[in-house]
């Protein structure tokens, strides 16, 4: 009886596919986000099933990290420690189901404590740091779960508008089980001011927000050495087929 | 659970994501030379700019192929800010055709001034019967297929991305199971 219950079930829901959820994710054309106006695709999505080719991602089994791609604070030490407040993010890797997803690699950059990227067309007035780069990376461990160390991101102008600040924020890339759950994001902090006011944060419908602000949390602290900030990312879909793809 | 929600990739992406290609001081996962050209002589490149509302070329994007005919899955990563025309450009190998399908790649498009990364795919010119019958091709406007036809070069194909305007090219949403 149970056993039939649940092929039926299984059955039912197989035949059910879903879109993005619009409830949270923003749309492509936001004017308020200038730069959306020439580049957002102006004609409708066509909604298509995956195919087998989409099922699969890049087996990250084959990528070797560097001993500290995950310490920011470290790995582009030149003559000394890197300026700014240092700090340790943590969080889950987790599909739409709440289950977590283990072995995935997480990509970040981030400008540094005075709000100046390393890259070469940032114009922005404020210094570089020697011994910081901004950009790091890890991967889940078995539970889902990562952990980096780095320095907290300045703020910095930017020609959105007159006098546009963009809020702290760290860049975050990250694939999932297949190329639905591929996720290019910026998490937050809490208690910005600045949030109000930016409208790449601001693009994200309300329900949204809360979940791109990281929490601050004591028990990550690390005594005498760093802040801990804790940021849970949930990957569009789910997927019962081991990730990787051998 | 609710999705985390996707933001810009930004401008300055490129000494995170794609470090050795715009010549930072950081090993990079991935590049845009999906094969190894010494070890196989079937190699194609695949080349092409993205364009914006106005017919310009964007400087500052981010494109990535994805490639699996169920023999090979291949991934590469390639950024439109070194070439001097702002071209993506990779290296890889023709996908095989899956049963029903044509062969194809399919293209993740990401830039600043996009909130959520878009998808499209690239067929063959040479395949034109088994276009004909892709389910995929057949559910875009007869009128719109041609924007996701590559063009042959002499290594391999040219396919541009018009984000917008009279060809705009197709992007797909991909549904995922319940």
């Amino acid at each position: 009886m149970r056993f039939l219950k649940h092929n039926i079930m299984t059955t039912k829901t197989e035949n059910i596919f879903k879109k993005i959820d619009t409830e949270v994710q923003p749309p492509l054309l936001y004017p308020e986000y200038k730069s959306t106006i020439l580049r957002a695709p102006t004609k409708e999505l066509i909604v298509m099933k995956r195919s087998l080719s989409e099922l699969t991602g890049p087996a990250f089994s084959d990528f070797s990290l560097g001993a500290l791609d995950h310490d920011l604070t470290k790995n582009a030490i030149k003559n000394g420690e890197p300026l700014g407040e240092r700090m340790v993010v943590q969080g889950k890797v987790m599909d739409e189901k709440g289950r977590p997803v283990p072995n995935t690699l997480i990509e970040i950059w981030q400008a540094n404590a005075a709000g100046r990227y390393v890259h070469k067309a940032d114009q922005h007035n404020a210094p570089l740091d020697p011994n910081f780069l901004g950009a790091g990376r890890c991967k889940t461990d078995d539970n889902g779960n990562y952990k980096f160390y780095t320095i907290k991101p300045g703020s910095y102008p930017w020609g959105n508008h007159i006098n546009a600040w963009r809020p702290n924020h760290i860049h975050f890339s990250l694939f999932g089980s297949n190329i639905t759950s591929r996720l290019i994001t910026q998490m937050y902090f809490p208690g910005d001011p600045l949030l109000q006011y930016d409208p790449i944060f601001q693009g994200v419908p309300v329900k949204g927000r809360d979940l791109l602000i990281s929490k601050f949390d004591l028990d990550i602290t690390e005594p005498l050495f760093a802040l801990g900030y804790r940021f849970d990312i949930v990957l569009r879909g789910h997927n019962a087929t081991p990730f990787e793809n051998k | 659970m609710k999705q985390t929600p996707s933001q810009t990739v930004g401008p300055y992406f490129a000494y995170g994501l794609t470090p050795e290609q715009y010549g930072y001081d950081f090993k990079a996962l991935v590049g845009n030379e999906m094969v190894n050209p010494l070890e196989r002589t079937d190699t194609i490149t695949i080349i092409g700019k993205v364009l914006d509302g106005k017919g310009e070329v964007v400087p500052d994007a981010m494109v990535e192929l994805w490639q699996n005919d169920g023999q090979q899955a291949l991934f590469g990563r390639c950024g439109t800010g070194t070439d001097s025309e702002s071209r993506f450009i990779f290296r890889t190998v023709k996908p095989k055709a899956l049963p029903n399908q044509a062969p194809y790649f399919t293209l993740i498009v990401f830039m600043r001034g996009l909130l959520h990364h878009t998808y499209t795919r690239i067929y063959f010119p040479e395949d034109a019967a088994l276009n004909e019958k892709d389910e995929v091709l057949n559910m875009i406007p007869a009128e719109r297929r041609n924007t996701l036809i590559a063009t042959k070069t002499a290594t391999g194909y040219e396919f541009n991305v018009r984000m917008q305007g009279k060809n705009e090219t197709v992007f797909f949403e991909i549904l995922t199971k319940e």
